[in-house]
């Protein structure tokens, strides 16, 4: 087969050129916009991930250009690759979006509804699956499985009730540290993220298990209650790190530094996987070189806050006629 | 300069006669709707003691409500602060301790709460933003004050006192 054979999809209509090989999710994401499926487990920088929540199902209404009988069923579109004259329905096929209904509803049957006190809250992808495609009520009507949070090394913390299983941190652990620390145990029903005898990860890159996390079952210790996301301000920064690429998202509250992150992507995934000296250590604004604030898409809550500034002009701060006459102002106040 | 719309009235000034520059029929005209107040029916109150019947959607100052086990709702989630026009609230969250289940009914509370009094327009976004039902504004009137730090209402303030549903144990704070 020549190299530069271009298979024809259609998605939604739209139609697009792919390499064979590619995924429809793929494909679907080089169109952009609307169409793209959901995925909470698949993660294009974790190989073999992916397949298991089942929200990214889509419609093939015509298999190829050869057999153009459409798969008997809905199918998972990071799975699928695609073949050549495919097309496939996702926000235009009724049935799609009545299976995502159902695939949300039972992601949340064992997900407990702590958004409130959640740290992921605001950037998390089930959140905004469930705001998109969630019933107002739970129909579950039995106990929710919870566990007890464990401490996986002194800066992640696992919180294995929010978990939805998805993987992507154990390809993680599996992919980027040398030795693989934690993985599922158990199985079905019972299957939990764990570390082998609750042993620390203390590998460079083991932070990028935050990252990865859809929900908040994995979170920053360092950042954990410290603020809300929407109150933080999102800055571009860099720095000369010797383990990793040092691009990294900072998260500011006032003046300091609550939380450094890597940066991600339209789809939630990050560029880089950032070290763990960066993640955790450097929370001082001289460790970085500032970029510029951080694009954030005006349907997030995070764009509620203005952050166009980074810096705020403190009139009062530099101005010295200004903070004497507030000094006055205030002392005949006290006086009263 | 001619006027365009003729509705100016020009003011003719009469010579005052003889009863109008003794000035007494005036004086006892006066007078007498005066004496005639006395007698109607006051329309004031006198507010602080005595209050007139409030509307059952008025919105006074806010409170922060516990549970039936009398801990505090808030969990210090920032959706009133979020939801908040005027941004008045401000808040910075903890988390609860062991031996602190009685007090927070979350695992995260509001350790600072604040409510800048001067800021807050009782719009009520905050009680409508909140997932807890921590917040109300159901309290009376916010009072005047001579400083303006005087106006930035803290916990102390803004939780409401514990109320012993049980009779039996003592309230306590």
């Amino acid at each position: 087969m020549a190299e530069d054979v271009k298979f024809k999809v259609s998605i939604d209509g739209i139609p697009v050129e792919v390499a064979p090989g590619t995924t429809i999710l793929n494909a679907a994401r080089q169109i952009g916009g609307d169409i793209v499926p959901p995925a909470m487990c698949y993660y294009s920088k974790l190989e073999g991930s992916g397949g298991k929540c089942r929200t990214c199902l889509v419609k093939v209404s015509k298999g190829s250009e050869k057999d153009p009988r459409p798969m008997p069923k809905l199918v998972a579109s990071c799975r699928t690759t695609v073949m050549d004259g495919m097309e496939v329905q996702n926000i235009t096929s009724p049935e799609v979006l009545e299976a995502r209904k159902g695939v949300v509803e039972m992601l949340l049957i064992n997900h407990p509804l702590d958004c409130p006190i959640c740290d992921q809250a605001g950037e998390c992808h089930l959140q905004d699956l469930g705001y998109e495609h969630g019933l107002a009520e739970t129909r579950y009507e039995f106990e929710r499985r919870t566990f007890d949070k464990i401490d996986i090394g002194d800066k992640v913390q696992l919180h294995m009730t929010r978990c939805i299983l998805c993987y992507r941190c154990v390809f993680v652990a599996d992919q980027l540290t040398p030795q693989r620390m934690h993985g599922i145990l158990g199985r079905g029903d019972a299957a939990e993220i764990s570390t082998y005898i609750a042993k620390a990860i203390d590998n460079d890159f083991s932070g990028n298990v935050i990252d990865v996390c859809p929900v908040g079952a994995l979170t920053d210790k360092t950042f954990r209650f410290k603020n809300r996301v929407w109150f933080t301000k999102p800055v571009e920064a860099h720095r000369d790190c010797p383990s990793c690429s040092g691009k990294v998202t900072l998260w500011y509250k006032g003046e300091e530094v609550l939380r450094v992150t890597a940066r991600k992507d339209e789809y939630g995934e990050v560029e880089d996987f950032i070290c763990n000296t960066c993640r955790f250590e450097k929370k001082a604004i001289s460790d970085w070189v500032i970029e510029g604030p951080r694009k954030v898409k005006h349907t997030s809550v995070i764009s509620s806050n203005h952050y166009e500034q980074l810096n705020p002009p403190a009139v009062v701060r530099k101005n010295l006629a200004l903070q004497a006459a507030n000094k006055e102002e205030f002392d005949r106040a006290e006086k009263l | 300069m001619e006027p365009l719309s003729n509705r100016k009235k020009v003011l003719e000034q009469k010579p005052m006669n003889f009863w109008e520059r003794i000035y007494l029929p005036a004086i006892f005209k006066g007078l007498s709707i005066t004496i005639k107040h006395f007698f109607k029916r006051i329309p004031t109150v006198r507010y602080p003691e005595v209050l007139r019947p409030y509307s059952k959607n008025f919105r006074g100052q806010h409170s922060l409500k516990r549970d039936e086990e009398g801990r505090e709702r808030c969990t210090a989630c920032g959706l009133c602060a979020l939801s908040c026009p005027a941004e008045a609230i401000t808040m910075i969250s903890a988390e609860r301790e062991k031996g602190e289940e009685h007090l927070y009914r979350e695992e995260k509370y509001a350790a600072v709460y604040e409510i800048n009094m001067l800021r807050c327009i009782f719009c009520g976004l905050c009680e409508e933003a909140c997932p807890k039902e921590a917040i109300y504004l159901d309290g009376p009137h916010v009072t005047a004050d001579y400083l303006r730090k005087d106006f930035i209402y803290g916990k102390d303030k803004l939780v409401e006192p514990r109320f012993d549903y049980k009779k039996e144990q003592e309230p306590t704070a």
